[in-house]
């Protein structure tokens, strides 16, 4: 069948099962060029396999808990939203997590995920104790820092292409309350924005939106969210006999793929001017609740669909401290000069990252979604030039479109990935779409 | 709400999503499956997950002579018990196979209704209960394309009808659930149509709040009522020459 991510593209075709037991899954793996797949929510094509493609979802039981250390096992499919529906009424909170919480675990780990916290606690390898993992032959390995740790240094970020993830452990942040105390920083420029990052190295989280229409002057003009988890006493009076529960939101779906013509310049001109004022209204601190604060968009299912039948691209690179500065202003000129902004982007510090083949490193990350339009695929090869101009290197789990030469250029530990992979009979049992496009 | 949820054929799809659902509530589970001890993880999940208690019980709907020891055994009478035993197989296995065919009659019919027979009499005596029955639409007309299911169905939402006729009146309450298409292990083989299939996660949902509403007879996707309603209003002229 045709399977696409999250981006509506590249559509491609692979056999889809979705296995309940190990055996099922045995059987898929040794046939070979297969991949897991989450709950679809990596936006190119890491998550469709090279031929077989294998829905993880129903390996979502959650098996023990130790209330003393907050570490929770649990199956790959489990996902993130499940973990706080059944953690956070008890205090616990996940330790690190992206912007959306309708991810599985597998999927976390295999694409490495950070949060608004990587500047403190790293990404999601952070968290993660041990990892089963099912290797080419259909048998499963134990791997951990102490317990074949390469493999499992390779397998959290590597993208579900060192095998196939069945269970994890993973430690869980003990909370006061289910919310956040946001402090909000205008900053009327990128400078002024890195340094609201820099002067808030010790806030637990730390993300800016930015406007990328904004020109001149207001270049990189960007609303700077840092957060804390507040304290009981914190929580709004209506909510406070019940710190853990939020107020729940009613979801709406997206009903339908949006008219090319919806994202146009100029109406992303004026949703992002709005946005910034809006938010430059809300300086200073809110309490917020936590599927608010962390999750705005999960709010509105299949929000995807704002970007029409053809789909999106995200761009989303990072780039080392030491030519963060001079390489965001390059990629914010290029963007605003073509006037193609994206309509949502967010810039983040990262902190230090120490992993083999994780997307993070210290430095700054911007991510940016374009719908798949001419103008805008036009822009894409100059935003790759500029990252490799300033040595930075691009995130696989957003990745469409990166060509193999310039992803090999930017990331030299891929080609070490690919070679492990070969060495350790892995390359031709494990691949998605995007493994092949980009030679992994 | 922290009264006993028994779940006969606690293993498929939606049986665990009612499980689930319930346990969510806070509901003590008791799981009742064959090789129960097998189920160790499903336990794990709903303890981990909610932090109610989960048992295990080993249960056969067709070894009917040990369904009273079986309710006997419980090591507490629930207040709610979900039967979601059944088996569809292959229709045109079941036609030409009799050993098939008896097994589909049997799981589908004669296993749950003697099992609920012998809980509504515990009910009964107690003066409470609700027991909630998964029978199908396929038993609302038998069909050529799978009348065998579709009459142990029939069956089994009789009995139903007839059980919640008797009870009324000793405050017993009985739930007739007709999913409609369900995407489960059952129908993974199938092409089953968007729209009229709902996930194991609705059905449980619609399970649980017939149950505290004191539904009769549901159909979980509203659309299945106006499917079999016309589909039994056709004339068995034009009928049986049809094949839906």
């Amino acid at each position: 069948m045709q399977l696409t991510g999250w981006g509506n593209f590249p559509k491609r075709t692979t056999q889809l099962t979705a296995p309940r037991t190990e055996a099922e899954v045995a059987e898929q793996v040794t046939e070979g060029r297969a991949i897991a797949r989450g709950n679809g929510r990596s936006y190119g094509d890491s998550a469709i396999g090279a031929v077989r493609t294998l829905d993880m979802r129903r390996f979502d039981r959650m098996l023990s808990f130790n209330a003393a250390t907050g570490q929770l096992v649990a199956e790959a499919g489990v996902m993130l939203s499940d973990v706080i529906d059944s953690f956070l009424p008890r205090g616990w909170f996940p330790m690190v997590t992206p912007g959306t919480k309708l991810i599985t675990l597998g999927g976390a780990i295999a694409a490495d995920v950070h949060g608004k916290n990587h500047h403190v606690d790293g990404s999601f390898r952070a968290c993660v104790d041990w990892i089963d993992l099912m290797g080419p032959d259909g048998s499963v390995t134990r791997c951990s820092r102490d317990e074949n740790s390469d493999l499992f240094g390779w397998t959290i970020g590597g993208m579900g292409l060192t095998g196939v993830i069945l269970r994890c452990a993973i430690r869980l942040r003990s909370v006061k309350s289910g919310w956040i105390r946001q402090t909000m920083i205008p900053a009327a420029n990128l400078d002024e924005a890195i340094s609201a990052f820099e002067d808030n190295m010790a806030a637990t989280y730390s993300v800016a939106w930015i406007d990328c229409a904004a020109k001149g002057a207001a270049l990189g003009r960007s609303l700077v969210m840092l957060g804390e988890h507040a304290e009981p006493g914190e929580v709004p009076p209506r909510y406070r006999a019940t710190p853990f529960k939020a107020p729940r939101r009613r979801k709406k779906t997206f009903p339908m793929n949006a008219p090319g013509f919806a994202l146009n310049p100029l109406s992303v001109r004026a949703f992002n001017a709005l946005y910034f004022w809006n938010g430059a209204r809300q300086e200073g601190q809110q309490i917020i609740d936590w599927d608010g604060y962390f999750y705005p968009l999960d709010a509105i299912l299949k929000w995807n669909r704002l970007y029409g039948r053809k789909g999106f691209m995200q761009f989303q690179c990072v780039l080392p401290q030491d030519r963060a500065r001079e390489g965001l202003h390059r990629l914010m000129s290029a963007i605003s000069d073509s006037g193609q902004a994206s309509f949502l982007s967010v810039l983040k510090r990262f902190g230090p990252q120490d992993s083999p083949f994780s997307f993070p490193m210290e430095g700054y990350t911007l991510a940016l979604d374009f719908p798949r339009h001419p103008r805008a695929i036009a822009l894409m090869p100059e935003l790759d030039a500029i990252t490799l101009d300033n040595g930075g290197r691009f995130y696989l789990a957003k990745d469409s479109r990166v060509p193999a030469d310039t992803f090999a250029t930017a990331d030299p530990r891929a080609a070490a990935f690919a070679q492990w992979r070969r060495e350790n009979g892995l390359a031709d049992a494990f691949a998605s779409a995007q493994s092949e496009r980009l030679h992994l | 709400m922290t009264h006993p949820v028994l779940i006969l054929g606690a293993r498929s799809d939606m049986a665990r999503a009612t499980a689930r659902a319930f346990a969510a509530l806070g509901h003590p589970i008791q799981l009742a499956a064959r090789n129960a001890d097998s189920m160790q993880m499903e336990k794990a999940d709903l303890e981990t997950r909610y932090g109610v208690e989960v048992t295990l019980h080993d249960f056969d709907a067709l070894d009917v002579e040990g369904h009273e020891g079986f309710v006997d055994g419980l090591p507490v009478l629930p207040r709610i018990a979900v039967c979601a035993v059944g088996t569809m197989g292959e229709q045109e296995e079941n036609e030409k196979d009799p050993a098939k065919a008896v097994a589909v009659l049997r799981s589908n019919f004669e296993g749950p209704a003697i099992v609920f027979g012998v809980l509504a009499d515990r009910f009964a005596n107690r003066g409470s209960g609700t027991l909630v029955g998964i029978s199908s639409v396929a038993g609302d007309r038998g069909r050529a394309s799978n009348y065998v299911y579709g009459s142990a169905k029939a069956g089994f939402t009789a009995f139903l009808s007839g059980l919640r006729n008797r009870l009324a009146k000793q405050n017993v309450h009985v739930v007739t659930v007709k999913p409609g298409f369900v995407n489960t292990a059952m129908t993974a083989h199938l092409d089953l149509p968007a729209k009229l299939t709902a996930e194991p996660d609705e059905v449980a949902d619609a399970i649980v709040k017939a149950v505290k509403k004191q539904r009769n007879i549901i159909y979980v996707r509203p659309i299945w009522w106006l499917v079999m309603s016309i589909i039994c209003a056709v004339p068995e002229m034009i009928f049986k020459k049809t094949s839906i």
